[in-house]
């Protein structure tokens, strides 16, 4: 270990804490070993495994029906958005047809899960902070949203909604009614995170200036999502590719310069405002037709690689498959954007005290089962 | 008339003159230890179930609503529950300063509750240093907090200790001198007295600008002392886990929660006799009922208290260094400033009296 001295009586030496495994601020079973010189931050090591359950290799046995399911248990709190990305590589693969109507629906969908997504953040990223009260605040909008998908399709958190080729049922005759009674609400109580946390002084000061990330080191680290777009890198994979309906709605990019902890947490404020826009828009003409195309019980990718990419909440999600023509795919990797976000924390925790990590590591916006997967 | 002075004084009478001298001496210190006691325990209980009320209020809750009328029995039930467990503690840890860390937290706080005047001529002790006397108590508790993180031999628990140390050294001089000076005012420590002086007006209308600002950082500095959201880096859940009491368990952990509670109230205390005036009433119009001081001593104590409860609730906590920060180059100097600007308004007789 090294050691300081200070004078001849008086000895520093730096020291290791392990936050997690079981600690509140890293919201799951992640580990990670600090290296502490009294109160700043030396070195940040991520300490992963403890939730790996090998879906990629699951992936490789089962039936790309049955891979839908699996990646509900990735990042659970964009389960649809994971959902949609394997459905849309196994319906790129076998260049089906997809209705607009399941475009439009799948749309809508995804948006309603990032706004849920961030309504949790939010409520974590204040309690992170030391203000309980947000988690409250955020579940109670949330909580909205579950309701409408556990009408929709049963369930609230992993929703199973999407199968290759459309969706397993058509929406509930109260879905159009309910979101816009949702939009109605959220319009109305998103001003509110702000007044609460976001223009508080000490919430300012907490988080402007603190785990600057620039954007040359975000583009590097593979950053994706509201982390490297509070960088200035605009990657918005909504934009940039649009799939579903994502081509016929209009929306900004949310793109902050500044790439600290105050920077990430706005744009993601910002994306709910999007998010309850795209929803906006779409709501009022989602067009008649099936909700499905038949596919074959047993879908068998054609021989040949297969990538697509979705924005989850988190970043982006990549979906690649190798199939040699098998009813199962021959290898399947997840991009997750949780990874690339988790790497960069050390670079941009160090010299930072432990309250500071505890803010930064918030605004990344961490779900762990989609690191370890 | 009945006051508190005839009631305390016929028990006071009655054991003398039934008993040798030093028996009854012996019997009623130990009556006014278990009546603290008492107060002790009955009010950090009802504190955590007004916490956990107020916590539901702010956070779109009901909060405990089940266990008695009003979920009143609560925390009664929660203390049986902490009573019956096992007090599990680390192998390697200092076996006498963990046990004895818990009992520097709360006696500290129970010899500052003597003080405390609830209505005239209730309290424990009336001495002619009060002010001095609870300043100088209330930080043996830092010794509790700083020997518990320190033995348990825990880094989120020494880490908390620290911190914790840190931060009430630091408040400790704003406490004291904004106390000091509302007693340019009084001229004198003695609380009793204090609330007395307050006849003419309570002190924050006499000593208007300056008593204001003292109150504010008083308020402050005291929800730093007892280590309390927006400064509860002591134990900081998100950063620290539990902060220095991590390793402590079932009742030994109640101490320490009932004590943050009961400091709550004794800050809140001290703010009500010396800022408000007290057991007077608003402009004495209970005067003709001595015994409703003790309602108006707790109504003042318990708005001031629900204001730091709604500190908890609403705001984020600081950074280490932005707490000191705050403490060292904002309200030291504001504090010295204000007591020369209280000097020169008592010199000049500038204060307001009715």
């Amino acid at each position: 270990m090294e050691t300081t001295t200070v004078n001849s009586n008086f000895k520093s030496e730096k020291y290791q804490i392990n936050m997690g495994p079981q600690h509140p601020a890293t919201h799951g079973v992640l580990n990670l070993l600090l290296t502490i010189d009294g109160e700043i931050i030396k070195k940040v090591e991520p300490d992963l495994g403890y939730i790996h359950r090998s879906i990629e290799k699951m992936c490789e046995r089962d039936s790309y029906q049955q891979i839908v399911h699996l990646t509900d248990r990735m990042d659970y709190l964009s389960s649809n958005i994971n959902n949609e990305a394997v459905c849309l590589t196994v319906e790129k693969a076998l260049q089906l047809a997809i209705p607009e109507r399941v475009k439009v629906i799948r749309t809508i969908i995804g948006e309603l899960t990032r706004i849920s997504s961030h309504c949790l953040w939010w409520g974590v990223m204040g309690m992170d902070v030391g203000a309980l009260t947000t988690y409250f605040y955020g579940f109670r909008d949330r909580e909205m949203i579950n309701d409408i998908m556990e009408e929709t399709c049963g369930a609230r958190l992993t929703m199973n909604y999407n199968v290759p080729g459309g969706l397993m049922f058509d929406i509930h005759p109260n879905f159009v009614k309910r979101v816009k009674d949702f939009i109605a609400h959220f319009k109305t109580k998103l001003p509110e995170f702000d007044t609460l946390l976001t223009e508080n002084i000490i919430f300012q000061k907490r988080t402007k200036g603190i785990g600057i990330l620039t954007r040359e080191d975000a583009i590097s680290f593979g950053a994706s999502g509201p982390v490297a777009r509070a960088s200035g890198y605009s990657c918005d994979v909504r934009k940039y590719h649009p799939y579903s309906a994502l081509d016929r709605v209009t929306f900004k990019e949310a793109l902050r310069t500044e790439g600290d902890t105050f920077a990430r947490y706005s744009v993601r404020i910002q994306e709910m405002w999007e998010s309850l826009s795209i929803v906006e828009q779409l709501i009022d003409n989602i067009p008649e037709g099936e909700h499905r195309v038949k596919t074959n019980a047993v879908i068998k990718l054609p021989k040949g690689e297969f990538y697509q990419k979705v924005e989850t909440a988190r970043g982006e999600l990549g979906v690649y498959v190798i199939s040699t023509g098998t009813k199962s795919p021959y290898r399947l990797k997840f991009r997750s954007p949780g990874f690339s976000n988790l790497s960069l924390l050390n670079h941009i925790a160090v010299g930072g005290k432990i309250g500071d990590l505890v803010a930064t590591m918030a605004t990344l916006d961490l779900v762990i089962p989609d690191i370890d997967r | 008339m009945t006051t508190a002075l005839s009631i305390t004084k016929n028990i006071h009478d009655w054991l003398f003159s039934t008993m040798p001298e030093g028996v009854a001496s012996i019997v009623e210190m130990t009556l006014i230890a278990l009546v603290y006691l008492g107060i002790f325990s009955v009010a950090g209980l009802f504190l955590v179930l007004m916490e956990r009320r107020v916590a539901a209020w702010f956070q779109l809750r009901i909060g405990p609503n089940r266990v008695g009328f009003q979920g009143l029995l609560q925390t009664m039930a929660d203390a049986l529950k902490l009573l019956s467990k096992e007090l599990t503690g680390t192998v390697k840890a200092d076996k006498f300063l963990y046990n004895l860390a818990p009992y520097f937290v709360i006696i500290s706080s129970l010899m500052a509750l003597a003080v405390i005047p609830f209505t005239k001529d209730f309290h424990a002790f009336d001495i002619n240093i009060g002010i001095f006397f609870l300043i100088a108590i209330s930080s043996i508790g830092v010794i509790g907090i700083l020997l518990g993180g320190w033995s348990s031999n825990n880094k989120f628990a020494l880490i908390g200790a620290m911190r914790s140390g840190v931060q009430t050294i630091s408040y400790e001089l704003s406490i004291g001198l904004s106390l000091l000076t509302m007693v340019l005012i009084t001229e004198t420590l003695q609380l009793s007295e204090i609330v007395e002086v307050q006849k003419n007006g309570w002190l924050i209308v006499q000593g208007h600008i300056p008593a204001i600002i003292a109150f504010m950082i008083f308020m402050i500095a005291g929800t730093a002392e007892t280590n309390r959201a927006p400064f509860d880096m002591a134990e900081a859940e998100s950063e620290l886990g539990a902060g220095f009491h991590t390793e402590y368990s079932g009742m030994k952990f109640a101490y320490f929660f009932l004590a943050e509670f009961i400091n709550m109230f004794i800050i809140a205390a001290i703010a009500a006799t010396v800022f408000f005036g007290g057991w007077l009433s608003p402009f004495g119009i209970t005067e003709s009922i001595p015994l409703l001081g003790v309602f108006w001593f707790l109504a003042k104590t318990l708005t001031l208290v629900f204001l730091m409860m709604w500190f908890r609730w609403t705001f984020p906590r600081l950074r280490v260094d932005q707490l000191l920060t705050l403490e060292w180059k904002y309200l030291l100097p504001i504090n010295l400033v204000n007591i020369v600007i209280m000097a020169a308004v008592v010199w000049l007789n500038l204060t307001i009296n009715f």
